[in-house]
């Protein structure tokens, strides 16, 4: 199984994200630049966190137009996993690949800490190595994770179970404690905290690592073992 | 030429967290009338003139990029400006 790590003008975690995927994963791994107008070579698209774009107008929002973002949304639309951490997420949210927006922290102060997640739907094709309702640690670090939908759209991401991580402790005042969701099919996932920083007891944690195993393992039964 | 002006603010149903905060140091200082702050975004776009829909193009601007219409809203004002 071979990852794209999309690289914008602005991104910052895409070293973490390839250090993740390639030394503690062990799967093949490529930058792409933003600039690229095809991932067929890819079987997993990565969106990592950062300043995409500087962040000009909103979190997010300029990256949708970048080229290869229609690609991202043709992957996503083949069912190909696509992760989005942080400012990835911020993006699958502008593109509308996932539904609701990003506001200010409550507090309005960026948050940089490990937060306490629930494990809440663990079907997912990222969430299989979790049990349900497991406790796990991983790093925020944001400025705008403060995760707003209406009552419609919460109700509906309830209802289809895309609601994948809560916060124990929420640190940004989200709407239900959300910290992650997928979209209705479940192959987008965008999540706040970076399990990409959480790979390796050095860092603190390693229960980011079990959300890229599950990927691969979704993967390896779908293609490889169906062969 | 048209000069555009569009006004983008968070959507009354949606907490402005910077309002709150600015409308609190404005009370600080002794303005206690202010009963509310709503902090947003102004955006001037210059366009030329052609055969086009005005207001249509401008909402298509607003809607997809300008603002992020699950959270916020946009009104804008249009002037005819004299190209320099």
């Amino acid at each position: 199984m071979k990852f794209a790590v999309i690289v914008f003008p602005g991104s910052n975690c895409d070293t973490d994200m390839y250090h993740a995927v390639k030394d503690e994963l062990g799967a093949e791994v490529e930058y792409v630049w933003h600039d690229a107008t095809n991932l067929n070579q890819f079987d997993g698209i990565l969106l990592p966190g950062g300043f995409s774009y500087g962040d000009y107008l909103r979190s997010g929002a300029i990256a949708q137009f970048s080229n290869v973002m229609t690609e991202v949304v043709k992957a996503a639309r083949e069912g190909k996993p696509v992760l989005g951490v942080c400012n990835g997420f911020q993006i699958l949210l502008e593109t509308g690949l996932l539904p609701g927006a990003m506001r200010r922290n409550e507090s309005l102060k960026f948050i940089c800490q490990p937060e306490e997640l629930v494990v809440e739907n663990t079907s997912t094709i990222f969430t299989t190595q979790y049990e349900k309702g497991e406790v796990i640690s991983v790093p925020v670090a944001h400025g705008e994770g403060n995760y707003y939908c209406d009552k419609d759209t919460l109700q509906q991401l309830k209802a289809n179970n895309q609601i994948v991580f809560t916060y124990r402790n929420n640190p940004n005042g989200s709407v239900e404690n959300i910290a992650g969701i997928t979209n209705e099919e479940g192959n987008v996932l965008g999540m706040m905290p970076h399990p990409e920083r959480a790979v390796d007891e050095l860092l603190g944690s390693k229960d980011g690592l079990k959300l890229f195993q599950s990927i691969v393992k979704s993967w390896r039964e779908r293609y490889v073992a169906a062969k | 030429m048209y000069k555009v002006k569009v006004y983008v603010t968070l959507r009354e149903s949606v907490l402005d967290p910077q309002g709150k905060a600015v409308m609190s140091s404005l009370h600080k200082m002794g303005q206690s009338e202010v009963e509310d702050v709503r902090i947003g975004k102004y955006l001037e776009l210059t366009l030329q003139k052609g055969d086009y829909n005005l207001d249509e193009k401008i909402v298509n601007m607003c809607s997809k990029l300008l603002s992020n219409p699950v959270i916020e809203d946009y009104r804008y004002e249009v002037e005819e400006v004299v190209a320099q």
